[in-house]
């Protein structure tokens, strides 16, 4: 059986991280209503996690999620994928309308790759492990997924 | 974020996920590990052993839902701030004790009944427990107390009036025992 670290030890390692990306993908304001969302929902989880080589890529991906459902919750305007991770909702241009739809509109592997490595900024590796696949696989899935939407936004 | 992860712990405290809290306190032997649960005090972790390890342990036998949480302890680091300075002489904290069982619970649970100021034998703490021969396993007992101070190992000694010996070091037991009067 692997044990599981005190989970205090997550929120030690990782709540600036996650905190972080939150401020990014939804803005400051709202950020911190997702991060306790984030991290209940890692609390109520986290005796049967089966995997644990990567709790951070696991906060991360419970936290993109997060993002995304305020978002819908929300009916925001969406927002510029590739600044997600730099600034808040309210920064974003008019001409980048729709993206989040479009995102939220690929398969889900393409759409977790594409949120994973642009709202969360996590490298190939960390994403192949957040999906449980190998990082060809979330290399491709990133991949197929940027051509999608750059098809689309064309 | 110091708010943001109050915040976080009182909305896992309604929401019950809060299976195992702590805290740590300064003690006149240096840093103090607590631990609760919703039954109540569950560890007290001494200075000579790795609060760390003690949580992994925790994680590892109760719940990995481990969180920091000095507020939930106030009440058991009150009476212990008091117990140190001489001014408590009986803790009234609820205990939780799942983290021992059979024989050495029974020990446990006799010590617990020892009065402030007074000190039974490892032979008579043996016998509390339902086996006058079991002495060794009586040792061992007070030896793997998960709650010292509060459940007070620290009155057991050697049938010869020999201090025995102390998770906590000898120190601290001739310290607590003069603090109490005995010694």
């Amino acid at each position: 059986m692997t044990s599981l670290p005190p989970f205090q030890t997550l929120l030690d390692e990782h709540a600036a991280d996650v905190m972080g990306v939150l401020r990014g993908a939804v803005g400051r304001s709202d950020a911190e209503d997702c991060f306790q969302e984030t991290f209940l929902a890692a609390l109520r989880a986290y005796p049967k996690l089966g995997d644990t080589s990567n709790l951070r890529g696991w906060l991360l991906t419970i936290a993109y999620r997060k993002a995304i459902d305020h978002h819908r919750a929300n009916g925001r305007r969406p927002m510029p994928v590739a600044e997600l991770a730099e600034i808040g909702v309210e920064d974003a241009s008019p001409e980048d309308d729709g993206i989040w739809e479009m995102v939220g509109a690929l398969p889900p592997k393409q759409r977790a790759a594409v949120a994973l490595r642009y709202a969360c900024d996590l490298p190939h590796a960390e994403i192949a492990a957040a999906l449980g696949c190998s990082p060809e696989a979330a290399r491709r899935s990133l991949h197929e997924g940027i051509k999608r939407l750059r098809k689309e936004l064309a | 974020m110091k708010t943001a992860l109050d915040r976080l712990v009182d909305r896992a405290g309604t929401e019950g996920l809060l299976d195992v809290t702590y805290a740590t306190i300064d003690s006149p032997f240096g840093p103090l590990l607590l631990a609760a649960t919703s039954r109540g005090l569950v560890r007290v972790n001494l200075p000579t052993y790795d609060p760390e390890e003690t949580l992994e342990e925790l994680a590892a036998r109760i719940s990995p839902r481990v969180l920091e949480a000095p507020a939930r302890l106030d009440e058991v680091r009150r009476e212990l701030d008091l117990y140190f300075e001489g001014k408590l002489t009986e803790f009234d904290l609820p205990i939780d004790w799942q983290l021992t069982d059979g024989f050495r619970k029974k020990v446990q649970r006799a010590i617990n009944r020892i009065p402030y100021g007074q000190t039974r034998s490892y032979t008579e703490m043996a016998r509390s427990a339902g086996n006058e021969r079991a002495v060794r396993a009586a040792g061992t007992a007070c030896g793997s107390n998960p709650i010292p101070i509060v459940v007070p190992c620290h009155r057991v000694l050697r049938s010869g009036g020999g201090l025995g010996g102390y998770g906590g070091g000898l120190p601290m037991k001739e310290a607590l025992l003069k603090l109490e009067g005995v010694l």
